[in-house]
């Protein structure tokens, strides 16, 4: 499989704050086919392309658009979630630094198909250092008719604003997001309603990631077909790989879907730095599970992954070589969820507490046999009962490394010495 | 820590800069972020006094305002110093010689995570991902990144600031 830049195509070969020169790369054909179509044509376009969210569950993006369209109300929004907190996730302040167009054009063309007029990208307060940027970025795209009233001469008018976050991991869940535009604290909210109904502002609205929009221009410029030329049956294009921790060539690539991830690592990212053995990888994310390294031979794809309890998610492949140990990093990730669990409901708020103080107990060798069943069962009720996706979900990495590095668990217990976490002076 | 929080006072001048920044967004809640991030440019911390001229201005009930503020990791109800190093927890990071890091900084500096110098230059804070994993180790020092640390070039670049050799 080779490298394919479709959604990197302008990185570093125009200027991103100019969306002249977007123009002239063959940006704003997708926006200009859209206009002359109907809502119901734009949506069916991405029907038929098979695109699928790249934020998270993986969700069909025409769904949530025809939900939305067939809401009626005078005012409704697209998000932009370009929050990006997933540690070890960089893909999407690529695609915001260098090809902002990309992103603007993509929610003009959602608003049109849903008749909104108005689009907010969220954007985390880490990356306030690209306000400048996309701030120039939107209003090129005004100047130049791409943007505001009666974009490109046509009678649909679009005006994107930004907001800031200001550091809440929580933030990026879709809910959470609503409220911190709204001036409040980013606890996620109940569903139903759901956002096609109900979102931003109480309207109906349409939140997707930077790079699921960022395939909306490519796929109504050039078509499903092309589009499911690319990737697989289920999981049609490309997808942004962060390639991150003890690997040799780090970085964020384009892959069509179902890359295998072995491949990924040896062959195109030059396998595990200064010569060491592999761990484990984290393939989708804070929330994902841990594999060992016999597992590692499997396509990335959305369905797949989630067959084996994992999420392609972000496309977030962390690599963990054999200097380090699990329950340390599982400790780590503890620490993460807890930290920022917003304490809205108790099995997460509690829980993330009691399961990141148990690993610990563990890999200081204090640990003991039912702690790792109080883990599981604790895990177990987090799974079930916690309120959003994070508590839910935080207790996948945990319970995959227990199973699939036992043996480390067992051996903390019974004392035996551990280089990563016996060592004098250890800091989080 | 508490005690300086508690005897913290924002020059009154500052006071009227920042409800000039507010006023325009009475009865419309959802401009808080923006009201409060302008402030943060303007006061080091949100002290009672600040947050209650931002609820006043804004028509909004003080506690909404405190309770906004001290939800985001990146707005300070606590005092801190000129340039807050923000230094990456997460796993990526951890993986990469993060501790080497931060060993090097609070030697240089001479206090530990949480705190800050006593010519009030310097705060010492843990982050999650700041989203730069592709050079970690990485740490930010308010608005800017620097990656691919070890104990060496991060003294390095700590030095620049202490000598306030950057713009
Ligand atoms: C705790 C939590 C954090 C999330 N963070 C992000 C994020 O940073 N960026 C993102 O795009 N989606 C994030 N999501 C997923 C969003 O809620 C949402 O599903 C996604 O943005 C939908 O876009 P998509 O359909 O384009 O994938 C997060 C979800 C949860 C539960
Ligand atoms: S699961 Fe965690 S993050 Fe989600 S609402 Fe409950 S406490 Fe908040
Ligand atoms: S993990 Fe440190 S910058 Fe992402």
């Amino acid at each position: 499989m080779e490298e394919m830049k479709v959604l990197l195509r302008n990185v570093d070969k125009i200027n991103p704050k100019d969306a002249y020169d977007y123009a002239k790369a063959g940006g704003f054909e997708g926006l200009k086919k859209a206009l002359s179509m109907s809502r119901e044509e734009i949506i069916k376009v991405l029907e038929d392309s098979g695109l699928r969210g790249r934020g998270g569950a993986g969700f069909p993006t025409y769904r949530k658009l025809q939900f939305a369209n067939s809401t009626e109300n005078d005012t409704k929004y697209i998000v932009c979630n370009a929050d990006e907190g997933e540690p070890g996730t960089n893909k999407d302040r690529i695609l915001l630094s260098k090809d902002p167009c990309a992103i603007i054009e993509g929610m003009a063309i959602m608003g049109k198909a849903i008749g909104a007029h108005t689009g907010f990208i969220y954007m985390r307060g880490e990356y306030t250092y690209l306000r400048e940027v996309l701030y120039a970025a939107i209003d090129s795209c005004k100047e130049n008719g791409y943007l505001g009233e009666n974009i490109m001469g046509s009678d649909f008018s679009f005006d994107v604003k930004l907001r800031m976050g200001a550091g809440a991991y929580v933030c990026g869940e879709e809910t959470a997001m609503f409220e911190s535009i709204e001036g409040k604290r980013g606890e996620p909210r109940y569903r139903p309603p759901f956002p096609g109904i109900k979102g931003l502002f109480g309207k109906p609205t349409v939140l997707n990631n930077v790079e699921t929009i960022a395939n909306v221009a490519p796929i109504l410029d050039k078509g499903a077909d092309w589009y499911r030329s690319m990737g697989t049956e289920g999981s049609p294009g490309t997808k942004l790989f962060s390639i991150i921790g003890n690997v040799n060539k780090r970085g964020v690539y384009e892959f069509p879907m179902g890359i295998n991830l072995k491949e990924l690592i040896y062959d195109y990212c030059g396998g595990i730095a200064d010569g060491r053995g592999l761990l484990a990888v984290q393939a989708g994310g804070a929330s994902a599970p841990f594999i060992n390294k016999d597992q590692i031979d499997i396509p990335l794809e959305i369905d797949y992954v989630a067959s084996s309890g994992g999420r392609l998610g972000c496309g977030t492949i962390m690599v963990i070589d054999d200097t380090n140990c699990i329950v340390d990093m599982i400790q780590n990730n503890l620490y993460f969820f807890k930290e920022e669990s917003c304490g809205k409901c108790t099995p997460c708020r509690e829980g993330t507490t009691r399961l990141y103080e148990l690993v610990t107990k563990i890999s200081s060798g204090r640990g003991k046999m039912s702690d790792l069943a109080k883990i599981r069962g604790l895990g177990e009720t987090m799974a079930n009962t916690a309120f959003c996706g994070l508590g839910r979900s935080a207790t996948v990495p945990v319970e995959s490394a227990l199973q699939n590095f036992a043996d480390d668990f067992e051996k903390h217990i019974d004392k035996d010495f551990c280089p990563v976490c016996d060592r004098e002076g250890r800091v989080l | 820590m508490e005690d300086r929080n508690l005897t913290y006072r924002v020059p009154a001048s500052k006071l009227v800069e920042i409800a000039k920044i507010a006023a325009p967004y009475r009865d419309k809640p959802e401009h808080l972020m923006k009201v409060i991030l302008q402030s943060q440019e303007i006061t080091p911390v949100f002290s009672e006094d600040v947050t209650a001229v931002i609820a006043r201005e804004m028509n909004i009930p003080q506690t909404q305002v405190y309770s906004f503020i001290t939800f985001y990791h990146m707005l300070y109800t606590e005092h801190r110093g000129k340039y807050v190093i923000h230094m990456c927890q997460s796993a990526p990071c951890h993986i990469r010689g993060a501790e080497e890091v931060v060993k090097a900084i609070e030697d240089l500096l001479g206090v530990k995570m949480g705190e800050t110098t006593e010519d009030n230059r310097f705060t010492l804070a843990y982050s999650p991902c700041l989203g730069v994993c592709d050079i970690s180790p990485a740490i930010m020092i308010n608005d800017k990144v620097y990656g691919n640390l070890n104990a060496d070039s991060v003294r390095e670049v700590i030095k620049r600031y202490i000598r306030e050799e950057v713009a």
